[in-house]
């Protein structure tokens, strides 16, 4: 994901000539090809997060399109009241970048574990969230994020995934997009690398073999009014998520299906929060994640 | 009109918008009027019909609960009818207790602090980007500075040589509470700055030849370096009850205050 996120972005830095990578001392192999060929718009803000949000706006107010890069929880906790204030109440171009979403960083410990990303970022009503669960989608999210001109958050696992969208084209931001072809009106709702994990489900469960797989890589409060209309169509929806029930992508699908059809039942699959202060491989961890 | 003329008519707006809203922090508004005046008046290239020009000079106000007397200055400048200024702090008005980019002439909302110099340096690596020669002004207290934000951005700044940048630091040396000596020592400022590897000034606050002097310096000397400058303030200057009292960081006047605030401006 990173590397066809860097890839996409060097494209289209060539003739968008506004386009301005800010790293947080951080993208070692993967920044470094924009750096090299854009070395005026690339711009490493050392070790202050802070800085580098509002930074970011103040590039962003005078027309740049601005990409900040880190690790999950650094560009986003660290920083909250700069997003709030200075990036989305001024409203601007900025994409938050982040790379080890959810427990990519499994041994590196609860610092490096991002497991409440979006329960922060969706706070932000004009946040639109882009969490792609392959590659491919990766590339739907930075077409999205070409056109657009308010702020964003784009959330990355790590490098080598498997493509499971074979889509030729996303749905419009907010709508989900049918992965399995399935006619099924069971299915698993993932967004981020919840697209592996419910191949995974299925692949692993025989009672899950009638289930089909739809992900929702954009989301977010702007798109919260589209989600009961879409829910109703289905009799089962299992969300899936790298990332704590509370605040998370199934908490949002809890929240916007209101008045919910009798036949449907909506549960959550989740990462549950004992797994705080354990380390290990993200498999291993991945043994924290629940279906309730 | 003289930078004494502009100051006075600053300071009364200022008292009446304060005292018809029963707002606070009248105090910290009064502490920088004299440099709020040599700066509209004279320093800052701002078209107040033309507030989106890109090659204007860009002011930023950190510590947005001082607004009041922002408005006011941009009010008596033509960016808004004066009028308006009666709606201040009242309800659905855009003219809100602490700085908003919905008011003409505002170039970033502040409130909380630490806010303004980090955006202020981006502005300022935008402008260097583009080959503008604008300025960027930004005003903090000197109680938020002991913010960390600043301190990253205070980094930022010398590393990115962006010389095209002037810190104002209103320093009238009262906080929330007590002085910022009592509150967390920041002294001595401009030797940090230095070591930063900005540009410093020691300047009265109140001295209108002195701010036009240093602004101009610091206006035209292209030597890599950000500039500081550190205003000796006092809080409340212009009416002697308010001046250097902490309690003006919360109290609004009475009739009888702002009728006597009124004259001792009138007769300054």
């Amino acid at each position: 994901m990173r590397n066809t996120f860097i890839e996409t972005l060097i494209k289209k830095a060539e003739i968008d000539l506004s386009i301005i990578l800010i790293v947080g001392d951080l993208g070692y192999n993967v920044i470094e090809p924009f750096q090299s060929k854009f070395p005026d718009r690339f711009i490493n803000a050392g070790v202050c997060e802070q800085n580098m949000a509002s930074m970011a706006a103040g590039l962003a107010s005078e027309g740049f399109k601005v990409f900040i890069y880190s690790i999950a929880n650094f560009p986003t906790f660290r920083c909250a009241e700069q997003i709030r204030n200075d990036i989305c109440y001024h409203n601007l171009d900025v994409t938050i970048v982040t790379v080890g979403g959810g427990l990519a960083y499994g041994n590196l410990g609860y610092s490096h574990h991002a497991i409440q990303d979006y329960g922060l970022i969706r706070l932000f009503p004009e946040i639109t969230i882009l969490s792609p669960g392959d590659p491919n989608e990766v590339n739907f999210c930075m077409d999205f994020i070409f056109n657009d001109k308010y702020p964003k958050y784009l959330r990355l696992r790590k490098a080598g995934e498997n493509n499971f969208n074979q889509n030729k084209e996303l749905k419009a931001p907010g709508f989900w997009n049918n992965i399995t072809k399935s006619k099924s009106k069971k299915i698993f709702l993932s967004t981020g690398y919840g697209l592996k994990l419910a191949n995974d489900l299925i692949e692993k469960n025989q009672i899950y073999n009638d289930f089909g797989i739809y992900s929702c890589p954009i989301w977010g409060a702007k798109y919260s009014h589209l989600q009961e209309k879409i829910a109703n169509r289905f009799d089962e929806i299992i969300t899936i998520e790298d990332h704590l029930l509370h605040g998370g992508f199934g908490s949002w699908i809890l929240e916007t299906v209101k008045e919910k059809e009798p036949t449907l039942e909506i549960s959550n699959g989740f990462i549950d929060s004992s797994i705080i202060g354990r380390v290990g491989s993200e498999s291993y961890l991945l043994e924290y994640f629940k279906i309730k | 009109m003289t930078n004494k003329e502009f100051a006075k008519k600053i300071r009364v707006e200022t008292l009446k918008m304060i005292y018809d809203s029963g707002s606070s922090h009248i105090g910290s508004a009064f502490s920088y009027i004299d440099i709020l005046a040599v700066l509209y008046n004279k320093i800052l290239k701002v078209d107040p019909k033309n507030t989106q020009d890109p090659i204007r000079d860009r002011f930023i106000l950190s510590k947005g609960h001082a607004c009041s007397s922002l408005y006011a200055t941009l009010a008596i400048k033509g960016f808004f009818p004066i009028n308006d200024l009666v709606s201040y702090g009242k309800n659905g008005s855009n003219l809100m207790n602490h700085v908003s980019h919905k008011v003409q002439g505002v170039e970033f909302s502040t409130g909380s602090l630490g806010h303004g110099l980090p955006f202020a340096v981006g502005k300022a690596k935008a402008l260097k980007l583009k080959e503008t020669k604008s300025k960027i002004f930004v005003l903090i207290g000197d109680g938020e500075l002991a913010e960390g934000s600043n301190f990253e951005a205070m980094l930022f700044a010398s590393h990115h040589k962006l010389d095209n940048l002037i810190l104002i630091i209103d320093n009238n040396n009262l906080q929330s509470l007590t002085t910022v000596k009592e509150t967390l020592n920041i002294y001595p400022i401009d030797k940090k700055f230095e070591a930063f590897g900005w540009d410093f000034s020691n300047v009265d606050g109140h001295d209108f030849n002195a701010l036009h002097e240093v602004f101009g310096n610091f206006i035209s000397t292209l030597n890599g370096k950000p500039k500081v400058i550190i205003a000796k303030t006092i809080k409340g200057k212009g009416i002697s009850f308010m001046e250097n009292s902490v309690d003006w960081h919360y109290k609004s006047p009475n009739k009888k205050q702002l009728e006597e605030g009124l004259n001792q401006i009138e007769n300054a």
